[in-house]
């Protein structure tokens, strides 16, 4: 008779590396997507957790927008060192001919080239076919309902009505070549789960989620970091110094911070469980309207 | 203490206490209106998980998409596909989380519409414990037994029985009563444990977190307060050892372990440990985690294990303790929900993925389907979209499994399409058949590579497929003719004249059709154990056909010839005027006109038949055969 017994962070987390292994078990050539934020640093412990002894038997993938926060490449670069793991660095080529920005053409534009077409190409390019995400259900309505393994057509499209049913833990890896999946090992995760698996766990994360006083302008409503001297100032804004934190983390110009003087995990979750607004709000993307989500998210956006 | 480390000291204890909670995952159903999408929108409202943001958008689409006359409608939280929200039905299974401060919960919301069957399947897949909705006005319906009954067949054995839409009986305790009385009356056919009834309003919040004052009838627990309680922990950790193989882990020489999640029961170090497939036994050297070796794992754990003995193990095995084995089997009977549009066809193959296995199989059996409604016992020949029905599997080697009553993990599988890739079927293993074991392949001293060395020929199979006067049979005829004057034993199945003798109880329904080719298939396979050239001249309109004969064959025996002859150039011809009867009607299922002909993606040989003459068609077939070394 065993006395052991799994709390809900555990199930979770042995749920994750099982789905870790079957995409390594049943895929040819798969691949992480890392983001570099939080949600990608539960995924790649869980990653290391999975294979152990061995080695993470597969690549990162960082789609570089160019316009990530310093801190962020930093961050990445010494964690691929550290971990002994192979990055591969995809940026649109396309994009970076025609110069865009978020600036100069606006964020919807940006993204899609930037984000949305660059991970194809790379996908493209590598010839992957499985991608895990971070993504999670608790995100957004649309996330919601996506599978674990959700199914891309060879364009990386997603048929939200179309999609494979998904029993037990018995995930159907059956494509034809061009064809792929993307695996979502956090989908039953919430954000609560992340946190407080991040502390549990002694997890490195970004500098950036923790409180500091950092340049920031305020536009739309929303504080925008002075990252560096691409962000043009409009007409009498001056950037000032507020001890500032970030939720989730994207296209600095894009990205809202919140004002906060949260510096440790424990304060962070504090100030989480308080603060009662939603992960995405601070990110300029999903404002469009109700539904945006989700046509990004047939286009191939995660 | 300043004040900054009596919060931290604080958020740390409230930490503590929140890794302690368990995670109970349920799922709701009911009809359509049953209210279903309120209800969880209620139980995220009152359990306080909604954000301001998530608040905004909400009122704001409330106002401009809701039912409720621009009052908060919570049934939008849930419906989260644009495409659903216009037509204002739940199309697929939703996951949303929540949590107390006695447990997390997961739940799946699933569609109560009739056609979605396969989306509750799914929810209750994970599912420990179900909330069955009714709508207080109208009582238990067909669609609340369709759902219990689904709820049964997936092995949930607790129930909550939410009687709904209170407010709009007035709150009568003989409404509720009746109800109560109508459900227990049906539900003493299915296997719950445990059914719970509570009165709510899930709109007016009645009995949703804490007791309602317009039911001081009710002296039950609220909907809230019985999740929280109830003991939903199966038995799984006593169960006996299962854990199926994943993933072979071998960093280096020195290391070999087998990578799995403990499906049930517990294992420590040195426990006897057994693969029942093989026989092969061993025991527990080492428990190994990311976090450091282990002295005991338990169901639910993801872990790598290491035995003392070096023993041919893969994935696909399952291992096993060595006193309470699973059955070991190449036949079994079990349930099965059909989720895809094309219907079940018995003796078509599919793949089954059982466990961490994946193995081709068919259903050797459809005993009959159930009527959802009823209950009742219905012969068929085939499964559609959302039937359930009760089958023989066959697969093509034995599996390890348990009844799915024992063990959900050990005893489920699903079916997959071998060539769309869909997961067309769910299934629960009953129970093992044994007959497979009893039948044995009678051995025989002279082999088939014998017979054809004498007729100095290798035995092989030539399918001729194409549409109906594409010219398969004549190209066919002359393949044949020109081997016989080369001394080569043959011999020629052609479709009409099969389906003479041996099939003539068949007709053309896409089952029959199966069958046909089936037989064929079994027949060719005998004629090559003769030793002979076989020439098949079949339509076989059907890629899972053809693929199933080429199954029956060992590499390089199975030729595919791909008469290909557009449809306008057979119809031109149509040699036995059966193109005429089919337009005009008379012919039903007829491959091209009713019926599909799926083409051949990777044949061994294509035949131009618009092009190339039968004479320069039978010389390019010789021609392949001389430089495959058949001939």
């Amino acid at each position: 008779m065993s006395t052991t017994r799994l709390t809900h962070l555990r199930q979770l987390e042995a749920e994750s590396i099982h789905i870790f292994r079957e995409v390594v078990s049943e895929f040819e050539k798969p691949v992480m997507l890392y983001s570099i934020g939080k949600d990608s640093a539960v995924l790649l412990h869980l990653a290391r957790k999975a294979f152990y002894p061995s080695p993470v038997p597969f690549p990162l993938l960082h789609v570089d927008t160019t316009w990530k926060f310093r801190d962020m490449i930093f961050f990445r670069d010494k964690i691929i060192k550290e971990y002994g793991l192979e990055l591969l660095v995809h940026i649109n080529p396309d994009g970076i001919k025609r110069r865009i920005g978020p600036f100069t053409h606006g964020s919807a534009l940006h993204t899609d080239i930037m984000k949305t077409e660059a991970l194809k190409q790379a996908l493209d390019q590598y010839k992957f076919d499985a991608a895990f995400g971070g993504a999670r259900r608790d995100e957004e309505a649309s996330r919601a309902k996506e599978r674990v393994f959700s199914f891309r057509t060879e364009n990386h499209r997603w048929d939200p009505k179309n999609q494979r049913p998904e029993l037990w833990n018995l995930y159907n890896g059956r494509v034809r070549k061009g064809e792929s999946i993307r695996a979502f090992p956090l989908s039953n995760w919430t954000e609560l789960d992340i946190w407080q698996y991040i502390y549990m766990e002694d997890i490195p994360i970004v500098p950036l989620y923790f409180a500091a006083e950092r340049p920031v302008v305020e536009r739309d409503g929303m504080l925008i970091m002075v990252d560096d001297e691409r962000l043009p100032l409009k007409d009498g804004e001056t950037p000032m110094m507020k001890s500032i934190r970030f939720r989730t983390l994207g296209c600095y110009p894009l990205t809202g911070a919140i004002e906060s003087t949260a510096s440790t995990l424990p304060e962070i979750i504090q100030e989480m469980l308080i603060a009662r607004t939603s992960e995405r709000q601070g990110r300029l993307i999903d404002k469009d309207q109700a539904g945006s989500m989700e046509k990004k998210k047939q286009e191939g956006y995660f | 203490m300043n004040d900054l480390s009596i919060a931290t000291a604080e958020i740390n204890a409230y930490l503590k206490s929140q890794e302690e909670k368990d995670l109970l995952r349920f799922i709701t159903c009911g009809s359509v209106d049953d209210g279903k999408s309120t209800f969880i929108g209620r139980l995220l409202w009152d359990s306080k998980l909604l954000f301001e943001d998530q608040l905004a958008t909400l009122t704001a689409e409330s106002k401009r998409v809701g039912t409720q006359n621009g009052e908060i409608d919570y049934a939008l939280l849930l419906d989260g596909l644009q495409a659903e929200r216009e037509q204002g039905i739940t199309i697929d299974v939703a996951y949303r989380y929540f949590a107390t401060d006695k447990r997390k919960f997961i739940v799946a919301d699933t569609p109560g519409h009739e056609q979605y069957t396969r989306n509750m399947a799914t929810g209750a897949s994970t599912a420990d414990l179900a909330v069955i909705l009714i709508d207080a006005r109208k009582g238990v319906l067909t669609q609340t037994m369709r759902h219990s009954y689904l709820v049964s067949l997936l092995g949930i054995k607790k129930v909550v029985l939410a009687v709904n839409k209170m407010d709009l009986v007035d709150y009568s305790e003989a409404v509720f009563e009746q109800i109560k009385a109508d459900y227990a009356d049906f539900a003493r056919q299915l296997e719950f444990s445990e059914i719970t009834s509570i009165p709510v309003s899930a709109l007016k919040g009645d009995n949703m977190i804490g007791a309602s004052d317009a039911m001081p009838w009710y002296r039950g627990p609220s909907v809230i307060a019985h999740l929280e309680a109830v003991n939903f922990r199966s038995d799984v950790s006593d169960k006996p050892f299962r854990l199926p193989v994943q993933w072979v882990n071998r960093p280096n020489l020195d290391f070999r372990g087998f990578s799995g999640t403990i499906a049930s029961g517990s294992i420590r170090v040195g426990d006897d440990i057994v693969e029942p497939a093989s026989g092969q036994t061993s025991k527990v050297a080492r428990i190994v985690t990311f976090d450091g070796d282990l002295d005991e794992a338990v169901a639910g754990q993801a872990v790598t294990l290491t035995l003392e003995d070096e023993i041919d193990i893969s994935r696909g095995d399952i291992l096993c303790e060595t006193k309470g084995r699973p059955a070991t089997a190449d036949q079994f009977e079990a349930k099965v929900v059909w989720m895809n549009s094309e219907p079940l066809l018995p003796g078509r193959n599919y793949l089954v993925k059982l466990g961490t296995s994946l193995t081709a199989g068919k259903i050797s059996d459809l005993k009959y389907k159930v009527n959802v409604n009823t209950l009742e016992h219905v012969a068929t020949k085939t499964l559609g979209l959302n039937e359930i029905g009760i089958c023989n599997l066959a697969l093509d080697r034995a599996v390890s499994f348990d009844p799915y009553s024992e063990n959900r993990q050990t005893g489920s599988f699903i079916l997959i399409d071998r060539f769309s890739n869909a997961t067309v079927a769910a299934g629960t293993i009953d129970f093992a058949l044994r007959r497979a074991d009893n039948i044995h392949w009678q051995s025989v001293d002279i082999h088939k590579e014998a017979r054809a060395a004498q007729k100095g020929q290798k035995a092989s199979v030539l399918w001729f497929t194409g549409l109906s006067g594409s010219g398969k049979s004549t190209i066919a005829n002359l393949v044949e003719k020109k081997l016989h004057t080369m001394n080569k034993h043959t011999y020629l199945l052609d479709g009409d004249n099969v389906r003479h003798g041996l099939n003539k109880d068949l007709g053309f329904t896409d089952a029959d059709r199966v069958e046909n080719i089936r037989r064929v298939g079994e027949t060719a396979k005998l004629m090559v154990d003769a030793g002979l050239i076989t020439l098949v001249s079949f339509i076989s309109p059907f890629r899972s056909e053809r693929q199933m004969a080429r199954g029956l064959l060992e590499d390089g025996e199975f030729l595919e010839v791909f008469v290909d002859t557009p449809l306008e150039i057979c119809e031109a011809r149509d040699i036995k005027g059966l193109y005429k009867k089919a337009r005009a009607g008379e012919i039903k299922n007829f491959t091209g006109i009713s019926s599909d002909y799926e083409r051949p993606e990777n044949a061994e040989i294509v035949i131009d038949g618009a092009r190339q003459t039968p004479e320069e068609s039978a010389d390019a077939i010789i021609e392949t055969l001389l430089n495959r070394g058949v001939i």
